[in-house]
């Protein structure tokens, strides 16, 4: 009689370091994401808060679109449609597209807000001290609201972050998608779940910290 | 020298400024009184091009201030303007908020945009609070941190709306002080005020201004002893 063939194989310290590397992609498409995401973001902010009439029939209602569709669902449609415009992107570069965009669309209302925070008194104080547009926008407005609407941009970065496991759905092996590999073969979903949320922890948990300290030392 | 020529400002439908004529010389202090929403904020902002004038002419040194190709941001540093919230910075220091416009504006170097803001600091008595942050400072120590950031500029005019309205009547003192060492340097300020104390003791001229309109220009001793308008004469038994 033969032998049962083996399917399965426990978990075994290789597997750690499978799940870092998938860590690490996550952070990759997480830092690539939010990075140009906010700057695009903080852009379209701008635009929101400048344009008036014409950004709000424009550029709101896009916004809107991305901000109300499940991540889910634009990343299968992109992921699947785009090849139709020419556009043969890999899982991760689909990944971060659609992040990107996801990001940029949270950001730009938290941008909207954070210029709004400096108030038209304050913006005016520093016209006339000569300075032009541009220099109010960059050394008052930015540092300014910046940190008014901070804590808000960290919730949407935390957020984006650990909404990029979705991307696992394209096939891109981030952390979930790894711990749904080693689901399948060692059989130990608790384990391995247990072992991903707590890498997710290990991402998130250093730029709350971070981000608590610098809030504080703005305080003072 | 400004001049104000026949300027009418409308905010939307509303008439704040109806014909305003005026002229400030060199060295002058002039101030300005009235009720609230009688246009006489709005009379500095116009001068300064913060607002933009339905009618007529700002001219500032021969320079219209509201004319298509003025560079205004350059017209506003001979401008320096203090307003009712004293807008500080509130991510920099007493230091950093003077020497920020001096530096990026005037394209100073850092040094010497410190050594300025130092000495402007010094003037208006906040020598030992350079290194402060705007919020523990008090309400009076921040208008004189705006004075002293307007100064760094070098302006030839000081324009001050309602500078010491926003502060507690303990701190109006120490604000009014320091726009008294102004004009006695010889700088020239118009002050849109209501401490009647202070117009009548250090303008040379005061105006009183009436719905948008400019009632009566004159001395202080015209306008606090001998009132020509009855509208000046019933705002003043108000106010007292």
């Amino acid at each position: 009689m033969q032998p049962t063939v083996t399917f399965f194989s426990g978990f075994n310290i290789n597997d750690l370091w499978f799940l870092g590397e998938a860590a690490l992609r996550t952070m990759w498409i997480s830092l690539l994401s939010i990075s140009i995401g906010t700057v695009i973001g903080a852009i379209f902010g701008w635009i929101l808060y400048e344009g008036k009439l014409a950004a709000t029939l424009t550029v709101a209602p896009i916004l809107d679109i991305f901000r109300s569709v499940p991540l889910i669902i634009q990343l299968v449609l992109f992921y699947n449609f785009a090849p139709i415009i020419g556009l043969n992107l890999d899982p991760f570069a689909s990944g971060v597209v659609i992040l990107t965009i996801y990001t940029a669309s949270l950001v730009a209302n938290v941008a909207r807000g954070g210029i709004e925070a400096v108030g038209t008194p304050m913006r005016r104080a520093a016209r006339s001290l000569g300075m032009t547009y541009w220099q109010d926008l960059r050394h008052v407005v930015l540092p300014i609201g910046g940190r008014a609407v901070f804590p808000a941009w960290v919730g949407v970065a935390l957020g984006v972050m650990k909404d990029s496991a979705l991307v696992s759905v394209l096939g891109y092996v981030e952390l979930l998608k790894a711990s749904q590999i080693l689901i399948t073969r060692t059989q130990e979903p608790f384990l391995i779940l247990t072992l991903a949320g707590a890498f997710y922890f290990a991402l998130s948990y250093p730029i709350s910290r971070y981000a608590a300290a610098l809030e504080k030392r703005w305080a003072q | 020298m400004i001049e104000i020529r026949d300027l009418h400002k409308y905010f939307g439908t509303l008439h704040v400024l109806k014909g305003i004529n005026l002229d400030v010389q060199k060295g002058e202090v002039l101030s300005v009184i009235g009720a609230s929403g009688s246009g006489k904020s709005t009379l500095l902002y116009c001068i300064n091009g913060l607002e933009p004038i339905q009618d007529g002419k700002v001219v500032v040194d021969e320079t219209d201030v509201h004319a298509k190709g003025t560079d205004i941001n350059k017209l506003r540093q001979k401008l320096g303007m203090v307003f009712q919230q004293w807008n500080s910075f509130p991510h920099l220091t007493a230091l950093e908020n003077v020497a920020l416009a001096p530096r990026i504006v005037k394209g100073k170097s850092k040094a010497d945009a410190r050594d300025i803001a130092a000495q402007q600091l010094s003037h208006v008595g906040l020598g030992e609070k350079l290194d402060a942050y705007p919020g523990a400072l008090s309400g009076g120590q921040q208008q004189r941190l705006a004075i002293a950031r307007a100064l760094a500029m070098e302006p030839e005019y000081m324009l001050f709306d309602e500078a010491t309205s926003a502060l507690d009547p303990e701190l109006v003192g120490e604000v009014l002080e320091t726009m008294r060492m102004l004009a006695e340097e010889g700088m020239t300020m118009i002050c849109v005020t209501h401490e009647m104390g202070f117009a009548r003791d250090v303008s040379d001229r005061v105006a009183f201004f009436h719905q948008g309109v400019m009632e009566e220009i004159g001395p202080p001793e015209q306008i606090f002893g001998n009132a020509q308008s009855e509208h000046t004469r019933k705002f003043l038994a108000n106010v007292r």
